[in-house]
């Protein structure tokens, strides 16, 4: 077989293949346990909250999502940002995953905060700033997947992609703060504002156990979303080169 | 400096070529106006709301019709072959981005010097407010710097027409909010210091994306 | 015809590229090509659909990046001195690249503006006459047959006196006259020290205006003549030979 470039992710998707590893399975145990804390103590254990009563609980969930959503971005941002410059596709199937599994817990907390904020100011959606921002995001990621897959072929999408990820996570600080002082001036229902929470010890310390359960919930699903990518890769080039006739 | 005649070159081109043909600045200002009366009628102000509901509708009518112009910077020259040509030139890629959005900055105060009066009319307003220019100016500037660059992007793509306005306008809410509050403020004669942060909003957003849709122009049109 | 100046290039190859590869998603358009062109020298480029000719016209026109490999125009590499590289190319392919609400001197004075072309207007009228088309110089381009177009941007290419010519396939639509203009400018870019690399169909053209034969075949290639003596019909045999023997 003469030597051909561009072939390492055969090997890669080799060791991939052979089943996880330890640490991965320590850390699936780990999130599994996690979760499952998480929920008893933000659902159970977790004293009722003062001005809200039981509804509030909902937020153990949304800000953990909610930092996932913005965190997610930012990996997609990096990682787009890593592949134009060195052109490695290991950095777009990072930057790809974590859109992907991005966009759904951006949804996540699009649903959370409408869920909290139904009862506690009587409307499934009041342009609260952070919301509207979680929104905005919502459309940037949706942006994004589109690009990809609208791409006349796969290297295009990446690359392309990759400039709508930088040009759409620097906007999103701009975003909050016009967006934040939008609504100072025109005053609505806002999560952080009226709906002021009584933090209590017990509740911080729930919150750190959910935050840490989503967290590496995102983590987990972004490293299995990679490894498919790096398959289905070595996949496609397999049968690209099976494809043209006999080995080259 | 040579990249400067040849930035200036490209804006040369794109205007005897817009103004041979008028197609595009005559559409895009016909749709412009088209949403502001459309806009009349489905939420029928009346005199009293006309001063509430003026800023966004003029805004919301520049973002559409611009959105619609702004395909021309490159799906046009996508469509008809003469990118490549372009790619082909001795200048720097940001020198193309320079003079493509050059362009179409001059091609949308172009677009807003045919709505602000229809507007006026329409809209019962007072038109000729100073105040006003300097929001126009920097609202455009970011507007065309962004959707310079996201018409190069979409030019690459399938489905050109509808991906442009699809990445393009969640990244000017920013612009908007900022162009509408700060150009309420004025229709309602408020003083300067009360919507300057407004316009400290548009100065940061066009520094900001002015220097990195240049930079980041490359990756876009490169193969 | 005294040129304006007089540069001196140290040294000798228009064309220089290493281990060229080029992947579109999965497929190879490009399988490891390696390339020398002498300056002044001629290269005729011969492949079937799908070859990767216009690949490699593309890859060495600087407007594809490569997937690996490497490659020179007038020793200049185009991911670091990139304008040096495409100030010293000049590049005609399917498409005129012409601006058709503009006239032919518009187009021709737009890139040579890019181009910083000495004298334009002047050389402009000459290039102009080289093809026939001075007598449409005010003509916009739109109302111009696609046989024209191509004759004007067959001038748009010579405008800035390249000294690499790069031609993908220019023969297509063009009629009997416009052939013998191309071949007559062709030489006289020859004449004057320009490598030309052309690609086409046209075993015989391609013959003629150059003195070696490349056959390009599934991204490789296949046969160089490496300016070796050739006739058409030997060149035909082993092009049939070399394109239908399995990969």
């Amino acid at each position: 077989m003469e030597s051909r470039a561009g072939t390492r992710t055969k090997l890669d998707a080799g060791a991939a293949s052979s089943g996880l590893g330890l640490p991965l399975m320590a850390l699936l145990a780990l999130a599994g346990v996690l979760m499952v804390a998480a929920l008893y103590l933000a659902l159970i254990w977790a004293p009722t909250e003062r001005l809200q009563g039981e509804v509030y609980r909902i937020f153990f969930f949304h800000v953990p999502v909610s930092w996932v959503a913005y965190v997610a971005f930012l990996v997609t941002f990096v990682g787009g940002l890593a592949y134009l410059r060195t052109g490695r596709p290991a950095w777009d199937r990072v930057a790809a995953s974590s859109a992907e599994v991005g966009v759904v817990f951006t949804t996540l907390s699009l649903a959370t905060g409408s869920i909290w904020g139904k009862p506690i100011w009587n409307t499934w959606w009041g342009w609260d700033p952070r919301l509207t921002t979680t929104l905005v995001l919502w459309l940037i990621y949706l942006g994004y997947l589109m690009i990809r897959s609208y791409a006349a072929e796969s290297s295009q999408g990446a690359r392309l992609a990759a400039v709508v990820g930088v040009m759409g996570f620097v906007v999103v600080p701009i975003n909050f703060f016009s967006i934040r002082l939008w609504r100072s001036l025109h005053p609505g229902p806002s999560i952080g504002t009226d709906v002021g929470l009584q933090m209590e010890p017990a509740m911080g310390a729930t919150l750190m156990v959910s935050l840490l359960a989503v967290t590496l919930l995102y983590v987990l699903l972004v490293i299995a979303r990679v490894r498919l990518r790096a398959l289905s890769d070595a996949v496609g080039e397999i049968k690209a080169r099976l494809g043209v006739g006999g080995i080259q | 400096m040579a990249t400067l005649g040849q930035a200036g070159a490209i804006v040369w081109k794109d205007a005897v070529a817009e103004l041979r043909t008028r197609d595009i600045v005559l559409s895009v200002a016909v749709f412009a106006i088209l949403v502001i009366v459309v806009f009349n009628f489905a939420f029928q102000p009346g005199p009293q709301g006309i001063g509430a509901v003026a800023p966004g509708a003029f805004w919301v009518a520049v973002i559409f019709a611009g959105t619609l112009g702004m395909n021309r910077a490159f799906v046009l020259e996508k469509e008809r072959g003469t990118l490549a040509g372009l790619l082909l030139c001795p200048l720097p890629r940001e020198a193309i981005f320079a003079g493509k959005m050059t362009a179409s900055f001059l091609f949308m105060l172009v677009v807003e010097a045919a709505v602000v009066p229809a507007f006026g009319i329409f809209l019962d307003l007072p038109l000729f407010l100073p105040g006003l220019v300097p929001i126009l100016l920097l609202a455009t500037l970011g507007f065309a710097a962004v959707g310079t660059l996201f018409s190069a992007v979409a030019a690459s793509s399938r489905s050109r027409e509808l991906m442009l306005p699809v990445l393009l306008l969640p990244v000017l809410v920013p612009v908007l909010l900022s162009a509408v509050g700060a150009s309420a403020a004025v229709f309602a004669g408020k003083p300067f210091a009360e919507y300057c942060t407004w316009v400290q909003i548009l100065v940061g957003f066009d520094v900001v994306y002015v220097v990195l849709s240049a930079w980041v122009f490359e990756y876009a049109v490169q193969e | 015809m005294r040129r304006e100046q007089v540069t001196v290039f140290p040294q000798p190859w228009a064309i220089q590229a290493w281990g060229l590869t080029k992947t579109y998603g999965y497929q190879w358009a490009l399988r490891g090509i390696d390339l020398e062109l002498r300056r002044g020298a001629s290269l005729a480029l011969f492949g079937p659909n799908g070859s990767g000719k216009t690949t490699l016209i593309k890859v060495l026109a600087t407007l594809v990046r490569p997937t690996t490999g490497q490659v020179q125009i007038m020793g200049h590499d185009p991911r670091h001195e990139a304008q040096a590289a495409r100030r010293a190319l000049g590049v005609l392919g399917h498409e005129p690249w012409l601006y058709e609400e503009l006239t032919v001197q518009e187009n021709l004075y737009f890139y040579g503006r890019m181009y910083a072309v000495p004298q334009l207007r002047h050389r402009a009228l000459q290039v102009l006459e080289q093809v026939a088309m001075d007598a449409y110089a005010q003509f916009p381009v739109r109302s111009l047959s696609h046989g024209m177009r191509q004759r004007v941007a067959l001038a748009r290419a010579l405008l800035h006196r390249p000294p690499v010519l790069l031609l993908d396939e220019p023969e297509t639509g063009l009629d009997e006259e416009a052939l013998v203009l191309l071949d007559r400018a062709l030489a006289l870019a020859r004449a004057e020290g320009t490598a030309v690399l052309l690609a086409t169909h046209d075993l015989a053209r391609g013959l003629a205006l150059t003195e070696r034969a490349l056959v390009l075949h599934r991204g490789r290639i296949a046969y160089d003549s490496a300016g070796a003596p050739l006739d058409a019909a030997t060149l035909a045999a082993t092009y049939r030979r070399v394109t239908e023997a399995a990969p």
